[in-house]
């Protein structure tokens, strides 16, 4: 079992390092100068070089890079050193000598620095991540219960009427836009009618649990709906499954009552599956909400994502990138290594 | 209740029929039969015939879905199809039990065995998990499982297939019921380890005289655990009677053809194996007449086409009262003699056609 998981957090890291090349190529692809967007409007040629200077960024004239492969190969290999190592910044030696006071130690792992934001990137991530990772929290909790919930609900009333009903609401629950649903949820139950008041992240160490929680209602409401229809209809389709498995049979013939056959037998067997979408579920999400963050204007990850893409911040967005891909990587590894305590099958011995 | 019986378990003209799109699958069409404590009835046929679907309704497994039950099913003298949901569910594993075919699926694979032995255990039964526990090692032990006190914690999936098999035995009998249905308990085992079950159902039968019905489409299972045999095909009773009758003296080209294809109830070295041409009937649309009629060798010795167009009862047959077929054909002791038997096994074909002359002359002699 250590072997295992041993293997893939090894597994993981090359996955992160080829992704984090991947995404440098495409960076140095990219026709855009980032030195320009880091710079700003009025940009002189020499701040431009100095701005470029300072981010590490190889020459480039007249829109492409001077050094093809040397540029980006040095790039990537400053930025993995500065995962493991820390960095400093301005990358240049001779600007970091010139002005010692201006000096920004980013220590490891250091994802990099905004020259946009005169940040660190860490900075601005942890910022970010406790936001996000809030709303997928609260948002997987409602999923999942509700969705399972209602999904057995709808298993045990088959082709009734109440079956019916679950059944075609999830669908267009799941046809209908994320932004519908939370600008509504915004716009009349928090705004027009005064219902709860407007959502605004509080931090628990500021507010306490309740008042955290309470703001999360309308933004997590948003984001488990968008999931909670796939998972009503997974729920419902497992439990119908595992009610036909011989050992459901022989839990009856054993004068089991219906509602221990249901959660024991059945059920049972039936959230193996869906502990595991769950756990990937949520790591996708942990690397940002974009549509929920941006109409509750909540600063998590998906919103810093989206304006470090605007303004073409790629150290930002890097960043946001490889912390996405993480997550769902270690998720991974995490719900591999859960089933083997879910299914004795998977179990080694 | 229209017959008045003393059997221990009484089925009387059992029907369970599914409504389905397209149309109603009568998997058990008119079933009766009669079992004492301590004795075996064998039910056999091949596949899709309705053995399991007769077997659950004595359980009353069906209840809850669309199948649509009529009859009668004395156990003791009450009638199971009568009783309350509840009264049933009470019933289930405490008076009838059933073990099931492939005992790696019909084992919850995330339970350890011990869980769920004590969990067939304590829904009858009002002990501490302890006393449960205790009651599943030694029903284990008894069942031949080695170290059964740690065996216990086990999962299915840690058991051979023999050993699940055991266990599913020791889960069916923990309560000690007084009718076990075993539905083809040996099918998913190899060889060797089929005849271990068989011998300790055997002797858990003798120890606790209880009455059991064993489903196979195996005569030679029948041929070793059986009192008495039915025969089934297209949901209804072919033939039925003492084994020994059926075995020696079959009188239905279907329990012929069941005999011809298996080598190993005469295991003799000049019996060989003749497969049954055909498919089982659709139970949707089962054939008019006799349902075995498009499979069957012998219609032309029927006259006026009989077999295609008129249902054959089921009536007793020439070995008198007990042995019951459902056949058309007026002397089906020679055709099974001289045609039937020497096909499969010359030896035995032999040995039946002396009896035969003999009783024959012995007739002779009496007029
Ligand atoms: N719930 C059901 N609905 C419709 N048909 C069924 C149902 N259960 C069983 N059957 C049909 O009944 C027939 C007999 O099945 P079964 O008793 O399992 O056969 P056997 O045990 O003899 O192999 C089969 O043709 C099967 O398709
Ligand atoms: S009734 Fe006719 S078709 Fe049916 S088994 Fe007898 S001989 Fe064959
Ligand atoms: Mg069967």
């Amino acid at each position: 079992m250590l072997a295992y998981v041993i293997r893939r957090i090894f597994i993981g890291v090359i996955m992160l390092l080829v992704m984090s090349l991947v995404t440098f190529v495409l960076f140095f692809a990219s026709p855009v100068d980032p030195a320009q967007f880091a710079c700003g409007k009025n940009c002189s040629p020499e701040l431009r070089e100095q701005a470029r200077k300072s981010l590490g960024y190889p020459p480039r004239n007249q829109g492409v890079w001077e050094s093809n492969i040397k540029g980006p190969a040095n790039m990537w290999a400053d930025f993995t050193k500065g995962i493991v190592a820390g960095r400093d910044f301005p990358a240049d030696k001779e600007m970091r000598e010139a002005a010692p006071q201006n000096v920004v130690h980013c220590s490891a792992p250091c994802l990099g620095y905004s020259q946009y934001s005169v940040k660190t990137v860490n900075t601005m991530v942890s910022a970010a991540f406790p936001i996000t990772f809030s709303i997928a929290l609260a948002a997987v909790i409602l999923w999942v219960l509700f969705g399972v919930l209602i999904g057995v609900l709808a298993a045990v009333t088959k082709g009734s009427f109440i079956d019916r009903g679950i059944v075609g609401l999830s669908l267009f629950a799941y046809a209908f836009p994320a932004f519908f649903i939370g600008t509504f949820l915004l716009r009349y139950v928090a705004i027009k009618w005064g219902l709860v008041s407007v959502p605004s992240y509080t931090p628990i160490a500021s507010g306490g649990p309740a008042k955290w929680a309470f703001n999360l209602m309308l933004p997590a409401i948003t984001l488990a709906l968008l999931y909670m229809a796939s998972y009503v209809r997974m729920t419902r389709a497992f439990v119908l499954e595992s009610l036909t498995e011989d050992y459901v049979r022989t839990a009856r013939a054993k004068g089991v009552s219906g509602r221990v056959v249901l959660f024991k037998h059945a059920l049972r067997a039936a959230l193996t599956p869906l502990v595991t979408m769950a756990g990937l579920d949520f790591a996708s999400v942990l690397g940002g909400a974009i549509i929920t963050e941006s109409i509750f204007n909540f600063n998590g990850l998906g919103k810093l994502a989206v304006s470090a893409n605007n303004n073409y911040d790629l150290p930002v967005m890097i960043g946001i990138v490889l912390m996405a891909g993480a997550f769902v990587i270690l998720a991974n590894i995490i719900v591999d290594i859960l089933y083997a305590f879910i299914d004795p099958r998977v179990r080694v011995g | 209740m229209s017959t008045a019986t003393s059997s221990f378990l009484s089925v009387r003209d059992l029907k369970v029929h599914f409504p389905t799109a397209d149309g109603i699958v009568k998997a058990t069409d008119g079933l009766s039969f009669d079992l004492e404590k301590g004795k075996t009835l064998g039910i056999v046929g091949e596949s899709g015939s309705g053995k399991s679907v007769s077997s659950s309704a004595i359980l009353g497994l069906h209840r809850g879905s669309s199948a649509q039950i009529s009859g009668e099913i004395l156990l003791d003298g009450v009638d199971l199809l009568q009783v309350s949901d509840e009264e049933m569910r009470r019933r289930r594993g405490l008076d009838v039990s059933m073990i099931f075919q492939d005992p790696l699926s019909a084992m919850h694979p995330y339970y350890t065995v011990g869980n769920q032995l004590m969990e067939a255990y304590r829904v009858h039964n009002n002990v501490s998990k302890k006393a449960a526990r205790v009651r599943a090692i030694e029903m284990l032990e008894r069942v031949g499982i080695p170290q059964p006190d740690r065996r216990v914690d086990d999962y299915p999936h840690q058991f051979s297939g023999g050993m699940r098999q055991r266990a599913m035995i020791a889960m069916g009998l923990i309560n000690n019921p007084g009718l076990l249905i075993a539905d083809e308990p040996t099918t998913a085992l190899d060889v060797t380890v089929q005849a271990q079950i068989l011998d300790l159902l055997q002797d858990l039968q003798r120890e606790f005289d209880s009455a059991i019905i064993i489903i196979t489409h195996d005569l030679g299972v029948v041929a070793e655990m059986a009192d008495d045999v039915l025969v089934m095909y297209a949901g209804k009773a072919v033939e039925y009677g003492p084994t020994k009758d059926i075995l020696v003296r079959p009188e239905m080209p279907y329990t012929w053809g069941l005999l011809s294809s298996v080598p190993d109830v005469a295991a003799d070295t000049s019996s060989k194996l003749v497969p049954i041409p055909g498919n089982p009937p659709s139970l949707l649309n089962p054939p008019t007449g006799c349902a075995f009629h498009p499979r069957c060798p012998h219609v032309a010795k029927v006259p006026g086409d009989l077999c295609r167009t008129v249902q054959p009862d089921l009536v007793t047959g020439r070995q008198g009262l007990g042995h019951l077929k459902r056949c058309h054909l007026a002397d089906p002791d020679t055709v099974y003699a001289n045609e039937v038997l020497p096909e499969f096994d010359p030896v035995l074909a032999d040995e039946l056609a002396d009896e035969l002359t003999a009783a024959d002359s012995n007739e002779k002699g009496l007029q």
